[in-house]
């Protein structure tokens, strides 16, 4: 069922454009991704869902119900913003009990709903605690318990691990990976981050510049691009996209191979090569290959125990099966 | 600072400024303390010695002493609440977006410019006159009885006017102090359902907490002191004698150095009881 749908939804600061005309629809139960370079618009879009922003055309339906003038509050949905927005003064308690004493639920109704969500969260030590004294990992978690209370139709995240070390941000990921798989509820999840994209999405809307550049499953995105912007925003390391003669013979103004779909050889292979820097990672090594058939430098994926230094010549060679072909407005030719 | 040598030279050369300060400050108390212990009339035989206690006792056993704490009490309290009300409003106000936004804000701040004599003798003339007062041609206008401000509300008159000197003061820190809210903190209660009423009472109010505390507390400290203002209006008539005007007359009206002294030692000790009050009341908002 879909339960969140745009149609045709724009929004313009005075004549500049941020968004123009687009459609979108988000089914029940998903875990959707917005995603794109910055200043693409995507935390407009955002905003524009949870109606903290007003829509300069279009509609926005929630739940087939035309929710365009509907204040925020009354959309049903609940938002976890980057900075987490908590208020600085209440204990978390009073944090997470905010929104059901604003809606005027019963005292015993907002504790048990309180205890509940501390509970999923692991907050239940620090309730009576302020937010200044709860660690980065920890905010997030009472921003999302203030959002879960709510038992919305859907969360909107808006970056919310942008502000948490590497590492903290891996286990929050996780996290609210698994929350959407116990609660089953609509996420909407703004990021700039391909691999948190990736890694929790049911579907990926890839925005640049306020358009839609494609949508689609992670795996539908990484093997299909749709254009080069695709292809070089999915997947980490990015795509070598590759111009010159060696593209043209293939049929292409331009061609995508992965680092992961290269092979190398000392010996022999399609192209040469000559190895510049390569970051060892411990279980892959990235090695940049400059090429004389190329203006522009390859990532090639090797094992980890791959022995070559800088300046030595190789040989690559392209899955044939994994190349992309794009032509020269940088579509994908089938 | 790190080494014994530079910390030494840098007490060395503070040093000058703190002898300066204290002296500053400990001469004037001290000299007060004398006087306040002796019999000195300037113009009725100069310096007549050692009376002990005796300008204490007269000083507030005089009819005119506990009116004026009252007074004083009333004219800081009224001050305070109306500078802080409606300073929280022109604050909202001023954070809209609005047009001429530059222009209205230094016109906000503007009375804060006119020195307290000129304040109220414009208010006197000007707005107070029970003649050619701009009130008493508004109330005329609507065919009432001119109020002879001065006279009749000589108290609220006076809170009036150095609310308006206050005022900008108020607002201005209020206001930065509003500019520097989280505007994700007021989505979120947006979000969260909170309509504007209870944003502000649930939101706002508590992150201006400290900032009122400041207004409170530096505002009392110069309204404790206000002197021009009584003294072009009312001259302490009509109910307006504050203790520091009541120590004024001693000194300078009677001629009683002593005595003026004695009311000036109360005047310490009133202002550190209402600072003792303050800081138990709002100074806990500090230590967040």
């Amino acid at each position: 069922m879909k339960q969140i749908q745009l149609n045709q939804v724009s929004k313009r600061f005075g004549v500049f454009e941020v968004i123009p005309p687009l459609d979108l629809e988000i089914e029940e139960g998903e875990f959707v991704v917005f995603v794109g370079p910055s200043g693409c618009g995507k935390s407009t879009l955002l905003r524009l869902i949870a109606g903290l922003e007003d829509v300069s055309g279009g509609q926005i339906l929630i739940n087939g119900e035309d929710t365009t003038t509907i204040p925020p509050a009354n959309r049903g949905l609940a938002m976890v913003f980057q900075s987490y927005a908590l208020y600085p003064h209440m204990s978390v308690r009073n944090n997470i009990a905010f929104p059901l004493r604003m809606a005027g639920l019963a005292k015993e109704e907002q504790n048990r709903r309180v205890e509940e969500a501390a509970k999923v969260l692991n907050l239940t030590d620090y309730l009576d605690r302020r937010p200044g004294q709860l660690s980065g990992g920890q905010r997030q978690r009472v921003a999302i318990g203030r959002a879960i209370v709510r038992e919305p139709t859907a969360f909107l995240f808006d970056e919310p691990l942008s502000n948490l070390d590497a590492a903290l941000r891996v286990g929050m990921r996780l996290e609210i990976s698994e929350l959407h798989k116990r609660l089953a509820t609509t996420m909407i999840y703004v990021t700039h981050d391909q691999v948190e994209a990736m890694t929790m999405a049911d579907k990926i809307v890839v925005l640049q510049a306020g358009f839609i550049e494609q949508v689609g499953s992670p795996l539908e995105l990484y093997h299909n691009p749709r254009n080069t912007f695709v292809a070089g925003f999915i997947g980490s390391p990015r795509m070598n996209l590759l111009t010159g003669k060696q593209a043209e013979n293939k049929g292409a103004h331009t061609i995508g191979i992965r680092p992961e779909h290269i092979s190398i050889s000392p010996k022999k292979g399609d192209w040469q090569g000559i190895v510049g820097v390569s970051e060892h990672l411990g279980s892959d090594t990235f090695l940049h290959v400059t090429s004389p058939d190329f203006d522009e430098t390859l990532t090639v994926r090797a094992s980890g125990e791959v022995e070559l230094a800088y300046g030595d010549k190789v040989y690559l060679t392209p899955d044939l099966t994994h190349l992309h072909k794009f032509d020269d407005k940088g579509l994908r030719i089938k | 600072m790190a080494t014994q040598h530079s910390r030494s030279i840098a007490r060395l050369m503070i040093a000058p400024a703190t002898i300066l300060l204290l002296g500053w400050m400990l001469v004037p108390l001290t000299m007060t303390l004398y006087f306040s212990f002796r019999k000195y009339l300037p113009l009725r035989g100069g310096d007549l010695g050692w009376v002990g206690f005796d300008n204490y006792v007269r000083f507030i056993s005089s009819s005119s002493f506990w009116p004026a704490v009252a007074t004083t009490l009333i004219i800081v309290g009224g001050v305070l609440f109306i500078t802080v009300v409606i300073g929280i409003l022109l604050a909202l106000l001023l954070d809209q977006p609005l047009w001429g936004q530059g222009v209205v804000r230094i016109l906000v701040i503007a009375p804060f410019f006119v020195m307290p004599t000129v304040s109220g003798l414009v208010w006197k003339n000007m707005f107070m006159d029970p003649v050619n007062g701009f009130f008493a041609h508004m109330w005329r206008a609507f065919g009432a009885e001119p109020i002879q401000w001065l006279s009749q509300a000589s108290l609220p008159s006076l809170v009036m006017i150095v609310s308006w000197q206050w005022l900008p003061f108020a607002t201005l820190i209020l206001l930065t102090a509003i500019q520097s809210l989280d505007s994700e903190q007021l989505e979120a209660a947006e979000m969260d359902g909170a309509k504007p009423l209870r944003r502000f009472w649930h939101i706002i109010l508590p992150h201006l907490a400290r900032a009122i505390t400041v207004v409170v507390l530096i505002q009392t400290i110069f309204l404790l002191s206000i002197f021009a203002e009584i003294f072009v209006t009312t001259a302490g008539a009509f109910g307006t004698k504050t203790l520091t005007y009541l120590i004024f007359q001693r000194v300078l009206e009677s001629q009683n150095v002593g005595l003026g002294s004695a009311g000036g030692v109360y005047a310490i000790i009133l202002a550190n009881i209402v600072a003792i009050f303050l800081m138990r009341i709002v100074g806990k908002n500090l230590d967040k």
